[in-house]
């Protein structure tokens, strides 16, 4: 009797158990019958003004098409986060990659095949071609939708500008004025005259930047799937050897040199630097995520030497491959409304300059053309009313980037390389003594290894 | 008489005098069947075994087989993954920034033994010398163990901002010391990390010593102090060797969890500045992640693989060289 009373308690505890862990994995259709979408939102730390904005607009499109549920989920990518994410399964059912990833992505078939999608839908004539080249494989099928695309630019700080007695309509247009500045803002200030990243790949992203604004070419295509890598180069030397002198000679970088995107934008924001390159959009994080006051937001192209030119970029929105039908036309239902209408369609991009605009949200930031450079203009007009930028405070960018020679990252193994470079900036702005030749050397062959596997 | 597993009577049996096991023959044990087994409850203690069974099976000895399996496949857990024998290890071996990872490695655990270790025996020792309001400082001693290791991280990363006016910096000004890099500078960066490490772990390990102190019988310290032993000699003479097995196994668990160091380089300075501080399983790490296209995770379990094996190896030494030390 005792043994088999043992039994059952045995029996009721492994049962409650499995019980247990059965409800741990969770279900994904909804109860009323609705189809549940995962799409991405924002970057974590967004204010509340951005989400009531997309409360707005996903109740405008659940109104449009009432058997979708679109749940939004908090995204950023970052390499480290989205390997995982990639790994575990656990990417929304819309995401965004930047271009540098969606080469390999779409190689790897880790991206939905939308071309019959993208035709369906009307537009598929109407994207830049070279933006468009981005996400279409060697057999012209296309892996996901430009959504944006931007031109690296100096940001620069209004007040410090005015603190240290320069003139912030008039920023600096050559690397000699801008270490000129920095020298100005941190003798005066205090405050970083100048920064750059650092870390988490984003170094060797804005050293690539840098380095290319004085007509470096980081790595050659060898037009039979293979690259070789040109790191090495005396415009590459100069970027180093300049951030050298910044934070040696001139001690105008301040006292921190492990800033990455959040970081940089954490610390501009909250007027600690003066100056620094990234991407031209980035004004909406800052006022958005980082609190920054938009009168001290200036913007302006990169200086180009040399033959020099800006690097570009963006991102595209996408699917995973192993969606189901029904999901993957939501999601493209989705994208086309939440991210593709409102380039095209006067009524979809007021409705979004509306919403945004009504939330506190920023209007008409600096970007550069996905779709032919007619309808981008054209959808400048429409949403001309809602612009809440201080775009006066860009023109030295807006009157000035179409006039630059566009350049694209490169294309083999383009985060690891980033990786690599990291070391290179993190060297010259920790060690007085860093011997940059024998740096770039090793840089040039461990890229050149990585581009060999 | 016959062995049996029935506890009362096991019980009963612990009264008797103890019969050396030579006296009962193997022939003479009750042989185990299934129906033994079943009738000895043999089941319901598989029922009640099984969850924790299933749940170990399931998230721990599960994703070690399945690790070690990975560390001979190419694989971005997307894609099916391709057997390729022993290139991980080798391009894991051949890699120029695991020896970096190795020294830097070794440089952390160096440093953590010199500061890490003799200080929460010191400060144990000074606990239990203390007569009133002892319950206080253990509370106190434990509290950063208590704070969740990333905000203590992240403090300690607002403490050692490099300026001027950063807390540590401001600290130091008023001794007239100049400011210091910290977490800026390849040469202070590992001493920074150490610093924030002992400080965090302190806590635990002096409980443990102060537990330790307590078991040691007062009337060793009453004798030597008969015999003219000031508190250095009780010290050296008495405490020491009374703890000596707590020591041995305190140093090999701090050897083994330096080995392993992660978060507070990770946190910290992502292995920087130009990889000075980039450790072992930061390296894991950045096989696996830092690709955002799916990383090297046969390269990253082969590197575990030959961790786990290596600090195994280690403790296993390590016990066999203290055995006699630790019981005579």
């Amino acid at each position: 009797m005792k043994s088999s009373r043992r039994i059952a308690i045995a029996g009721v505890t492994a049962l409650a158990v499995a019980g247990a862990l059965a409800g741990c994995t969770s279900g994904s259709g909804s109860e009323d019958g609705t189809l549940e979408l995962r799409v991405a939102t924002f970057p974590p730390g967004a204010d509340q003004a951005a989400y009531d904005a997309f409360t707005e607009q996903e109740a405008q499109f659940e109104e449009a098409n009432p058997d979708i549920d679109i749940v939004g989920v908090e995204y950023e990518w970052t390499a480290p986060t989205f390997a995982a994410q990639l790994a575990g399964g656990s990417l929304p059912d819309v995401f965004t990659v930047p271009f540098t990833d969606s080469k390999t992505l779409l190689e790897n078939g880790q991206l939905a095949d939308v071309t019959d999608e993208v035709e369906e839908l009307g537009y598929a004539d109407k994207f830049n071609p070279i933006i468009l080249e981005e996400v279409t494989d060697a057999d012209g099928r296309v892996f996901g939708f430009p959504r944006q695309a931007y031109a690296n630019g100096l940001h620069y700080n209004r007040a410090l500008f005015e603190q240290a007695g320069l003139d912030p309509d008039s920023p600096p247009t050559t690397w000699d004025e801008v270490r000129e500045a920095a020298k100005q803002i941190s003798e005066a200030t205090g405050k970083a005259g100048y920064a750059t990243m650092a870390t988490g790949n984003t170094g060797g992203w804005q050293l690539s930047v840098q380095a290319d604004s004085r007509g470096a070419s980081l790595q050659t295509a060898n037009g039979d799937g293979t690259y070789t890598s040109t790191i090495d180069d005396d415009a590459t030397r100069a970027t180093l050897q300049f951030l050298h002198d910044l934070r040696w000679e001139d001690d105008s970088m301040g006292a921190t040199f492990d800033l990455d995107w959040g970081t940089i934008n954490q610390e501009f924001a909250a007027g600690n630097v003066g100056m620094y390159t990234s991407g031209s959009d980035v004004y909406t994080a800052l006022v958005r995520d980082f609190g920054m006051a938009p009168d001290d937001y200036g913007l302006t192209v990169i200086p180009t030497e040399d033959g020099g030119g800006v690097l570009g970029g963006g991102d595209i929105a996408v699917m995973p491959p192993n969606l189901d039908d029904a999901t993957t036309a939501a999601a493209v239902k989705w994208i086309d409304w939440y991210y593709m209408q409102k380039l095209l369609d006067e009524d979809a991009a007021v409705a979004d300059a509306k919403a945004l605009s009504d939330a506190g949200q920023a209007v008409g930031t600096p970007v550069l053309p996905v779709l032919d450079q007619a309808t981008y203009e054209e959808s400048l007009t429409w949403i001309e009313p809602y612009v809440n930028v201080p775009l006066d405070q860009m023109a030295g960018f807006t009157e000035g980037i179409f006039e630059q020679t566009p350049i694209g990252e490169f294309k083999g193994q383009t985060q690891p390389i980033y990786a690599l470079m990291d070391n290179l900036v993190q060297a010259v702005l920790t060690d007085e003594n860093a011997d940059i030749d024998a740096l770039l050397a090793q840089v040039d062959a461990d890229a050149q290894a990585l581009l060999d596997q | 008489m016959t062995m049996t597993r029935d506890p009362e009577v096991a019980d009963a049996a612990a009264d008797r005098p103890p019969r050396p096991p030579s006296d009962v023959p193997a022939h003479r044990k009750r042989r185990r069947t299934p129906m033994t087994w079943l009738r000895g409850g043999g089941l319901s203690n598989l029922a009640f075994v099984a969850p924790m069974l299933v749940v170990f099976a399931v998230f721990s000895w599960g994703p070690i087989v399945q690790a070690v399996v990975m560390s001979f496949q190419k694989t971005n857990l997307v894609s099916p993954p391709v057997f390729v024998g022993i290139d991980n290890f080798v391009r894991v071996l051949s890699d120029p920034n695991l020896g970096t990872a190795v020294v830097n490695t070794l440089y952390f655990a160096l440093l953590a033994l010199l500061f890490g270790f003799p200080l929460p025996l010191l400060l144990a020792v000074m606990m239990s010398e203390v007569r009133r309001g002892k319950g206080l400082y253990s509370a106190l001693a434990y509290l950063p163990v208590v704070i969740p290791p990333v905000v203590a991280v992240l403090l300690w990363k607002v403490f050692y901002n490099a300026s001027p006016d950063g807390v540590f910096n401001t600290i130091l000004g008023w001794v007239g010391i100049p400011p210091q890099p910290w977490l800026q500078s390849s040469a202070t960066v590992m001493p920074s990390l150490v610093l924030e490490a002992t400080w965090a772990a302190a806590g635990g390990a002096i409980i443990i010593y102060l537990a330790a102190l307590i078991a040691v019988p007062p009337e060793l310290y009453d004798a030597a102090e008969v015999d003219g032993a000031g508190i250095w000699r009780k010290i050296w003479h008495v405490t020491l060797p009374q703890l000596r097995g707590v020591l041995f196994i305190m140093l090999i668990l701090q050897v083994i969890a330096t080995s392993q160091v992660f978060l507070e380089p990770f946190l910290f300075t992502g292995g920087g500045p130009n990889n000075a501080t980039l450790t072992i399983l930061l390296l894991i790490y950045r096989y696996a992640f830092q690709n955002s296209l799916g990383g090297a995770y046969g390269e990253a379990t082969a590197l575990s693989l030959m961790l786990a094996i290596f600090l195994a190896l280690l403790s296993w030494a390590y016990f066999k060289l203290t055995e006699r030390w630790s019981t005579n």
